[in-house]
């Protein structure tokens, strides 16, 4: 295939996953500043940050009003990776990429990307909040279904989750050290309840206050929350879920080119390094060291990627 | 406007009879309400949406991208008809492709005294890169669209001969495909010959033109100026369609003497580029410098026989508007019989006599621009304004060689799909011919496009014109 349709293939399965984070992140954003009794300005603020747009918004925005962040993240023109941008990138590399597709997934990106451009047409209301991120949701989850029910599992397969995983871990990283004080064992926030909504926040904001509570109910340590989402193979938000995932991609890659490329040592060393580390020797060397490393390592493995496949030249 | 004539209606008879081709339709059409069949109009447009069947319009910015609206009544030939006009095609497009030939080569017509030399040597659509350069295969034009109307029962004309990149054989394709899901309860009852092994055939047409030396499976590529182009679904939807990659520009390089696209495994070969980039912009080494869209050096190894390109560079000099009115004279000349096609009657306006007579009638007839396209700069003089007249006179004369002229044909209409039922709009024809050193092999069928407007004659998507599944009934 061509280097500029696997860097196409690539990206659009980057950008789908990053719209369906936003869509977890304002959701959850959402709840917490229902349910707080104080003001729910913070809650939005919190969810500004942890998308890393800060400084953009701040210089449109001088406040945290929930019309104001709901806008700006969905579909703001004045914001490049707002929702509805990010679908039409995501969209405009399904047309370039459309030989690679799959009818079933080529349709289903167009459809999403017609649907949200509807429905962002005119400025979101809170009372539509619930409905557009339930319809983000179900509309990735659509183009999500077409991929692994009609594509082959070839190269270009294996492009589109190289995307998906890493696009996923930095974003579950990123809501990790947004928050990472609330989970440090300090003293004076232990049995507070301000830790426990902000550890709900952080459940909430990878869906995964199911899932926690699934594999270990009663389990209130806040070392158990980073514990689930860095290390827990079994939940498909987790560092090391993604880290498995994308060293299996490569492998792949790897047996069917033929060739071994510097990404995959890459991979390996970040993929060791999640299976063979304990929470404790994490919280040890510095839990918000630990995630700024894995970010810069993670975006780093993006990049020898983008490389070692020729997406650009 | 008004006809001077009544159009010929493929359809109905003047006494509201069905011509012998629709009848079998007509008696369907005759149990269908128009309600649901309104609503089957909608949804048809609601697959071309999501589908991504758009095009895009050129200097449009927000709604860049457009449906061409698709009518539900199709456009019916019978085989009879048909074998007539394939006949007429396949001599014309063997015309083309020995005219083609001979003007890079002897040109021996131009000394036969049966095209004026100036036209040739003067006309920016002749390629001195291709002179003395005999094309894999011997094959210029590998793909022709040629652009018919009807005005009556046994009477059809040619228009223009595209033989550079034609377009809209994807929206043939996929208007079939469209009508069999919406309606398979016709193609049960009515034998229609197939058109979707096109690009099946296509592949294997551009396969019979490799480079000599190129053993085994030849690699083939479609070359997309990108994204943005109007025609870009069509070319997404051959090169996914023939099972070849899609490729800009920018992903081709010269390697080692060969044309070769990056992979994400390195650079590799290729053999037979169907290119959808006009030849100015193919190699900026030899045409335009500072085109982005096509390959530095491909002329070279063209010439040097490493790869095949399709349509070869310098076709146009042969669907030209000006060599046009050459045509019956070019059939003959190269084939040695009659033209079974008509040409439509044209006044080149670069002389004097037919300039005087188009500017005194300008009102009865249509003036098209000699290197124009897509409608773009045409004058239609029954339906102009008395000051788009005057306007278009002065252009007339500033520029006389720029124009020709062609009296206003009654062409024929074919029954649309309306609020209030079925009403006649004007049709013509595209058929596709793919060329291939193993012969001519002609799509039954082709592309129908309509003017949707009421009386209107102009045909083309860029102004508002649609689209019909075009129906050639077996013998």
């Amino acid at each position: 295939m061509l280097g500029r349709t696997a860097g196409g293939i690539f990206w659009m399965f980057r950008y789908l996953e990053r719209c369906e984070n936003m869509a977890r992140l304002l959701e959850a954003g959402h709840r917490m500043a229902l349910t707080r009794n104080t003001g729910s300005d913070e809650e939005w603020r919190s969810v500004v940050t942890t998308a890393g747009l800060q400084s953009g918004y701040e210089s449109r925005y001088d406040d945290y009003a929930a019309a104001h962040v709901v806008n700006y993240l969905l579909r703001d023109k004045a914001n490049p990776t707002s929702v509805l941008a990010m679908l039409e990138t995501a969209r405009h590399n399904a047309r370039m990429t459309r030989t690679a597709l799959t009818r079933e997934v080529w349709e289903a990106t167009n459809i999403f990307w017609m649907r949200m451009k509807e429905a962002l047409a005119r400025p979101v209301r809170e009372t539509d909040l619930p409905g557009l991120i339930a319809m983000i949701r179900q509309q990735s989850a659509q183009v999500r279904g077409a991929l692994h029910g009609s594509m082959l599992r070839i190269d270009v397969y294996n492009f589109a989750r190289l995307g998906t995983f890493l696009e996923r871990a930095d974003s579950t990283a990123r809501i990790l050290d947004v928050k990472y004080y609330v989970l440090l064992p300090s003293l004076s926030f232990v049995g507070s309840s301000l830790d426990n909504v902000q550890w709900e926040t952080i459940l909430r904001s990878v869906s995964a206050e199911h899932a926690f509570r699934w594999l270990n109910a009663g389990d209130t340590r806040p070392v158990g929350v980073a514990e689930f989402l860095i290390l827990d193979e079994r939940f498909p938000r987790s560092l090391a879920f993604c880290y498995q995932k994308l060293f299996g991609n490569l492998c792949y890659l790897e047996k069917d080119y033929g060739q071994r490329m510097p990404s995959h040592d890459l991979a390996d060393e970040i993929h060791n390094g999640l299976q063979t580390q304990s929470i404790d020797a994490i919280f040890e060397s510095g839990l918000h060291e630990f995630l700024t490393d894995f970010m810069t390592c993670n975006a780093r493995l993006a990049g020898q990627i983008e490389r070692d496949y020729r997406f650009y030249g | 406007m008004e006809q001077p004539t009544p159009a010929f209606d493929e359809m109905l008879r003047p006494d509201g009879g069905a011509r012998k081709a629709y009848s079998d339709y007509a008696a369907w059409f005759e149990g269908q309400q128009l309600a649901a069949l309104r609503k089957k109009a909608e949804e048809a447009d609601a697959v071309f949406r999501r589908t991504g069947i758009t095009f895009n319009v050129y200097g449009a910015n927000e709604a860049e991208e457009r449906l061409i609206p698709f009518d539900i009544v199709p456009r019916i030939v019978g085989a009879k008809e048909w074998s007539k006009l394939s006949r007429g095609i396949e001599q014309r497009v063997r015309a083309i492709n020995a005219f083609l030939h001979d003007i890079y080569h002897r040109q021996e017509i131009i000394r036969a005294g049966r095209v004026p030399e100036e036209l040739i040597a003067k006309n920016s659509a002749f390629l001195p890169a291709m002179i003395g350069f005999t094309p894999p295969g011997r094959v210029y034009t590998h793909i022709v669209g040629i652009d018919l109307v009807r005005t009556d029962d046994d009477e059809f004309y040619v228009l223009e001969d595209n033989a550079r990149t034609p377009s809209g054989v994807s929206y043939m394709l996929e208007n079939r495909e469209t009508m069999m899901n919406m309606f398979p309860e016709l193609f049960s009852a009515i034998r229609v010959r197939e058109v979707g092994s096109y690009p099946k055939n296509l592949r294997r047409s551009l396969e019979a033109c490799l480079p000599q030396g190129c053993d085994g499976r030849p690699v083939v590529a479609v070359l997309t100026p990108g994204i943005f182009n109007s025609a870009y679904f069509e070319h997404a939807f051959l090169a996914d369609q023939m099972g070849a990659e899609l490729v800009e520009g920018h992903d081709l390089r010269i390697i080692d003497g060969r044309v070769a696209m990056r992979t994400t495994q390195g650079f590799k070969p290729i053999d037979v580029l169907y290119r959808r980039v006009d030849d100015d912009y193919l190699d900026p080494m030899t045409f335009r410098p500072e085109s982005q869209l096509g390959v530095p050096g491909i002329m070279d190894l063209y010439r040097a026989g490493k790869i095949t390109i399709a349509n070869a560079p310098g076709t146009g000099i042969a669907d030209d508007k000006a060599i046009y009115s050459y045509m019956p004279e070019i059939v003959e000349f190269y084939t040695g019989e009659k033209p079974l096609l008509a040409n439509v009657p044209t006044w080149r306006c670069a002389e004097p006599d037919a300039l005087k007579y188009v500017l005194a009638n300008l009102k009865e007839l249509v003036v098209k621009e000699v290197h124009g396209s897509g409608g773009y700069g045409m004058l239609v003089g029954p339906a102009a304004s008395k000051a788009e007249l005057e306007a278009f006179a002065k252009k007339l004369k500033a520029r006389p060689g720029n124009y020709i002229a062609q009296p206003t044909l009654a062409l024929s209409t074919v029954p649309v799909l309306t609020k209030a039922g079925l009403a006649p709009r004007h049709v013509d024809l595209r058929p596709f011919v793919l060329v291939s050193p193993n012969g001519i092999e002609i799509t039954p069928g082709g592309l129908t496009r309509v003017a949707l407007k009421k009386g209107s004659l102009v045909v083309n998507s860029s102004q508002g014109g649609g689209t019909k599944d075009s129906w050639v009934l077996e013998d």
